[in-house]
């Protein structure tokens, strides 16, 4: 049977026989990372013998050796200083927060050095880090373990923030994260991580930086990311029933933003909704809603709406399906997008 | 296999004796070493040298904030024993991680003055290319950079390179959570890292025992299983010995050490600080009689090492680099807007090239370098 295999280029590797799941496709990332460039180092907290409260490392310290997979003290900011300083001096590290509100400790580390370390130095130190978080909701996790904190991160320049919302995409971005010459904010919508699809895992399609059009549709543009990709596409699978013709855009890359992919398809649409888990005010969704007004203002047949959750902090466990955005509150704005003439 | 018994003893407390190698007379101090051998007279001349000429450049600098010629200067006038002894002690290969009170200690190093001073000048953040001495950039929040440099230290033990991390840090900066991560961080990995804590007294205006309650600074080390020591600060030969002992230490794999230095600000915080509110003159006169430069001098005239005409020659060349640098910074800063936007990404962002067009539409004509 070997005759009739195609040859695999390093950056493509063959679909998966089974199929993969976003978690899976993390850690087989990470270990092609690893394999690729002997300059990639990963470490975190639990990142080691247990392979990560999410099991994203599992094997990964046992096959390439406690140098290069190593478990550090409990001690966020000192997680990114340090990978700062070992960035510094020809690593690429790529490290892990354990959960979302974790990471916060290690917040001046980010905003302050991470992200303007190259700026300060006229682009003399270039920091090549790749910061993972599992974030945002859905898992029954209690306070601190389901927050959307992308905005804080998006809001400061230097930093790339990207979230994947499929398992091929999370390869992807992570390849391309751990790649790129800029730190990188990798957002791991952890309700999703067990979620699973057959298919090429590749490290080069889609290119960095772009959105994708995960559903082409005529009537309205829903523009969402991590997490809620599943959701809205749910959402514009159930629509087909009420005659929507729903277009789904993955953003993928948050920081830098593809104005180019949204706007040419909200001008063609003239609707647009944004969808996020993350509370409203100051949220994501602003942002991408004043870049619509700003660019398609002409083509617009209705105010951008947004999905998100409420302006409250992260419910618990047991009242959190109220405050995720559902299929039924997406399809709800759809119906809200002025569609009558008269209205 | 995780064990609970506390770890052996080190031997990490630091003497109850502050170490030193000179008083504050010049004299050579006895059976206060701790082991710390006396530099020869080669490295002692250096020290003098380095020292005289930076403390110069830090009175320059003062005079250029009064003359509107620097934003703002943290002067470390009466802490040059701190800044050249860590400095001279440090090999070609080690990396310094300097305060924003550092700028003698980063021109000791070899960086060109109106490099160093770029922060304070205003017209970039970082002016000197961290990489061609080995200096990692100054800035202004506190004991970040201690973590840098155990990230720094402990990637070069990974790749199989002898180089030592030098952190500098202030008093006010060891009460900073990143200072304790980094001991921490540093200790476990057994890190080629020394923390070098100038205790000068102060953090802005608030004295060291509204800072601390630990027994010392040095102290604070030995929680995280860090051998510490404290010394004169105001002792060159100490200075330079002691973080000579530790570098050797940290590069023969025995991991790091922190060191306080005792030593004092002669002038305020910055030139925007008034001192008189929370200290006496009295106090600080009491300092001034410990200056580092003199007692070195005091001990080099007597051991016969210098001699008049060395110390006139010595004089001149800081006299001579003063006025070098006055000239260079009577210039107008040059800046160019256009590199707000140049370094924020490895290649510029669409959106970020949109803004720099637009703001060279405001500002009427493409800067000359994008024409």
């Amino acid at each position: 049977m070997t005759a009739t295999l195609a040859p695999i280029t390093p950056r493509q590797l063959a679909a998966e026989a089974a199929p993969v799941s976003m978690a899976a496709a993390l850690n087989r990332a990470l270990a092609d990372a690893l394999e690729a460039d002997d300059r990639v180092v990963v470490f975190g907290e639990d990142v080691g013998v247990l392979g990560g409260v999410f099991r994203i490392t599992d094997g990964l310290a046992t096959r390439f050796g406690e140098s290069r997979v190593f478990d550090t003290p409990l001690a966020e900011s000192g997680i990114i200083g340090t990978a700062i300083g070992m960035a510094m001096n020809g690593l690429r590290p790529v490290v892990e927060m354990q959960f979302d509100a974790f990471a916060y400790p290690a917040f001046e580390q980010i905003t302050s050095h991470l992200a303007k370390l190259r700026n300060r130095t006229r682009g003399r130190v270039e920091l090549p880090v790749v910061v993972r978080i599992p974030y945002g909701g859905g898992i029954g996790g209690v306070e601190h373990h389901s927050d959307s904190s992308e905005a804080y991160f998006t809001h400061t320049a230097g930093l790339r923030v990207v979230t994947p919302g499929t398992p091929a995409d999370a390869y992807t971005l992570l390849r391309q994260a751990i790649d790129a010459p800029d730190p990188v904010i990798f957002l791991e919508p952890k309700r999703r991580y067990w979620s699973k699809q057959t298919g090429v895992l590749s490290a080069d399609d889609p290119p960095a930086d772009a959105a994708v059009v995960r559903r082409v549709g005529r009537d309205v543009t829903l523009i969402c990311y991590g997490g809620m990709v599943a959701t809205a596409l749910e959402a514009a699978t159930e629509g087909t029933a009420e005659g929507w013709d729903i277009e789904v855009i993955d953003l993928r890359s948050l920081s830098p933003f593809d104005d180019a992919t949204v706007t040419a398809s909200v001008r063609r649409t003239g609707r647009a909704i944004v969808v996020h888990e993350a509370s409203r005010f100051c949220g994501y969704g602003a942002e991408v809603a004043a870049r619509i007004s700003e660019q398609c203002f002409h083509y617009l047949e209705a105010p951008v709406l947004r999905v998100t959750g409420y302006d409250i902090p992260y419910p618990p466990p047991l009242l959190e399906q109220h405050h995720l955005p559902s299929t039924e509150r997406i399809l709800g704005a759809v119906r809200r997008l002025q569609w009558d003439d008269n209205a | 296999m995780t064990t609970m018994a506390p770890r052996p003893g080190r031997g990490l407390l630091p003497p109850v004796e502050l170490l030193a190698l000179l008083d504050d007379a010049g004299e050579p101090v006895r059976g206060q070493a701790g082991g710390l051998p006396m530099p020869g007279p080669d490295v002692l001349t250096a020290l003098y040298g380095s020292m005289v000429i930076g403390r110069r450049l830090d009175t320059q600098a003062t005079a250029l904030t009064r003359q509107g010629r620097l934003a703002v200067y943290p002067s470390s006038r009466g802490q040059e024993a701190c800044q050249v002894g860590a400095v001279l002690a440090m090999r070609e290969q080690d990396w310094l991680f300097p305060t924003y009170r550092d700028s003698v200690a980063i021109m000791t190093r070899g960086v060109d003055p109106i490099e160093t001073l770029t922060l304070l000048r205003g017209d970039w953040h970082c002016g000197y290319d961290p990489y061609r001495h080995r200096v990692a950039p100054q800035c202004t929040p506190l004991a970040t950079s201690s973590l840098h440099a155990v990230g720094l230290g402990h990637a070069a033990r990974v790749k199989g390179e002898d180089t030592v991390a030098v952190a500098f840090l202030g008093d006010g900066a060891t009460s900073e959570g990143d200072t304790h991560e980094a001991l921490n961080f540093a200790a476990v990995w057994n890190a080629p890292v020394v923390f070098f804590v100038q205790n000068n007294g102060y953090a802005i205006s608030v004295p060291l025992a509204k800072q601390t309650a630990a027994p010392s600074l040095a102290h604070k080390g030995i929680g995280y299983g860090i051998a510490s020591m404290r010394i004169d600060g105001n002792d060159p030969a100490a200075v330079y010995a002691a973080v000579r002992a530790a570098i050797s230490a940290a590069a023969s794999g025995a991991g790091p050490t922190l060191i306080e230095a005792l030593t004092y600000r002669i002038e305020a915080h910055t030139n925007a600080d008034d001192a008189a509110r929370y200290r006496s003159a009295q106090e600080v006169q009491s300092w001034l009689a410990r200056d580092p430069i003199a007692r070195l001098e005091r001990y080099l005239r007597q051991a016969g090492t210098l001699d008049d005409g060395q110390a006139a020659d010595i004089s001149a060349a800081a006299e001579q680099a003063a006025a070098r640098l006055r000239d260079r910074m009577s210039a107008e800063a040059q800046t160019d807007p256009a590199e707000m936007f140049r370094h924020v990404y490895a290649q510029p962002t669409v959106a970020l090239a949109t803004q720099q067009a637009q703001l060279e539409a405001e500002l009427g004509a493409p800067h000359p370098e994008l024409r």
